[in-house]
């Protein structure tokens, strides 16, 4: 078996890091609850299949990191996912909005795969062995997201006016909300120090507006100069609060439930 | 840890026992083939087992997990068998063995082409690389239909030349 390097961390970073696992986390959870809501209603038959596979493997992926989450913090990760109030989750505010329509959708999917890319790509870096192979063996993962997310894209930006149109419009909504998938942690600058996080996350976003910019703009024209704020992952939605009520309905009728 | 008269080490035994459990959602293929098994230790107190999920969210595990304890336990070689979920080296589809890679095209599953998914780190440039063998007639002319299939690690395809749908196991 392979002895994993794990970095000696001090209590603030080991916090540090609690915070940074819990918002990747939240983030794959949530929208993974809200791809699974167009199981059954997706445009077509091979959609269907395709949001519900998405949402099953982010769900997965959730379920990994509050595992890795749980054993930091000598927690338990069943609890972490169903046991928490609304406005103790620290998913995105692009994560925040109910799915809409199908453009609505395709437009966070690809604001959400582009950033996540950036992401994990940085994690995979990471001192934190145990966060590093699980970035690595999610970033294979998720290139097949993120290859779905663009054709879909390309489908409804080169489609008829109107699929056209609401694209534009949904990227233009969420585009704020997206910086907020790198909103700064508490404690950030020591998991920088440690390694366990390659750069500070306004970097990261630097570098993910760099890329998508490019693709967005010939179909939204110039998108505002936006940044990450520092409320990005503890503001919360009526929408949001919805749906935290419909995945915490079987946790919070039987307790004993397990995933 | 040879036992006096044995052939095979306590090991030996336990990847020979796991060579005999089939994959709870391909059958046609075991743990061993699917290359999900990273490892095998056995001590004094417990036998340990890596286990090295295909997909994160599989939910197969658990059953793996179980078949394993429930197998290997009954060897008798310690007094419990831990199963590890390790992504440490994650798996790739690379790891199916050949005579797994045969069973699959038996069952009417492509195998997964060698190496990973897509090319490129920049979106201009990523492109997947979608490419798979009819099971049926061997036929290249074949389509990706859905990246995304009835399991997790199931993709579906279609063959231009003898019509047949057909499921690929995914290249990841």
């Amino acid at each position: 078996m392979t002895v994993r390097f794990v970095p000696q961390l001090d209590l603030a970073q080991r916090e540090a890091l609690a915070e940074l696992l819990l918002s990747l986390a939240d983030d794959e959870f949530v929208i993974g609850f809200w791809d699974s809501e167009w199981t059954g209603i997706a445009p077509m038959l091979e959609e269907d299949v395709a949001t519900s596979s998405i949402a099953q493997d982010e769900i997965g992926h959730a379920k990994a990191l509050y595992e890795m989450l749980a054993e930091l913090t000598d927690d338990d990760a069943d609890r972490i996912a169903y046991g928490r109030a609304a406005e103790d989750f620290r998913h995105a505010a692009l994560l925040n909005h109910a799915r809409r329509d199908w453009a609505f959708s395709v437009a966070r999917r690809y604001l959400y795969e582009t950033a996540d890319a950036v992401r994990l790509t940085a994690l995979a870096a990471s001192t934190y062995e145990p966060l590093a192979m699980l970035a690595g063996k999610m970033r294979r993962e998720e290139t097949y997201h993120l290859l779905h997310a663009d054709a879909w894209l390309r489908r409804l930006a080169d489609g008829a006016a109107e699929p056209r149109e609401r694209l534009a419009s949904a990227l233009r909504t969420l585009w704020a909300d997206a910086q907020e998938l790198f909103a700064p942690l508490d404690g950030e600058a020591a998991l920088v120090r440690a390694g366990v996080l390659r750069e500070p996350m306004h970097a990261l976003d630097t570098e993910w507006q760099g890329q998508v910019r490019r693709r967005l703009e010939p179909i939204t024209g110039e998108l505002p100069a936006a940044a990450p704020t520092a409320d990005g992952r503890t503001r919360r939605t009526d929408e949001f609060a919805w749906l935290h009520g419909e995945f915490t309905s079987v946790a919070s009728s039987e307790e004993a439930a397990i995933w | 840890m040879v036992m006096p008269g044995s052939v095979r080490s306590p090991e030996e035994r336990v990847w020979d026992e796991l060579g005999g459990i089939a994959d709870p959602e391909i059958p046609a293929i075991s743990l061993v083939d699917l290359g999900v098994i990273g490892s095998v230790a056995v001590h004094d107190d417990a036998v340990r087992v890596e286990l090295l999920p295909t997909f994160v969210g599989c939910p197969a595990i658990a059953v793996m997990q179980d078949r394993i304890r429930e197998r290997v336990g009954a060897l008798n070689l310690a007094e419990r068998v831990e199963v590890e979920i390790s992504f440490d080296p994650p798996w790739t589809s690379d790891r199916i063995s050949p005579q797994g890679r045969e069973r699959l095209r038996m069952s009417g599953f492509a195998p997964p082409q060698f190496g990973p998914a897509a090319v490129g780190s920049d979106l201009a440039e990523l492109t997947v690389l979608s490419i798979a063998e009819c099971p049926y007639c061997g036929s290249r002319n074949t389509t990706m239909e859905n990246a995304f299939g009835p399991t997790l690690c199931r993709a579906i395809y279609h063959c231009a030349d003898c019509r047949q749908p057909f499921e690929q196991f995914k290249r990841v």
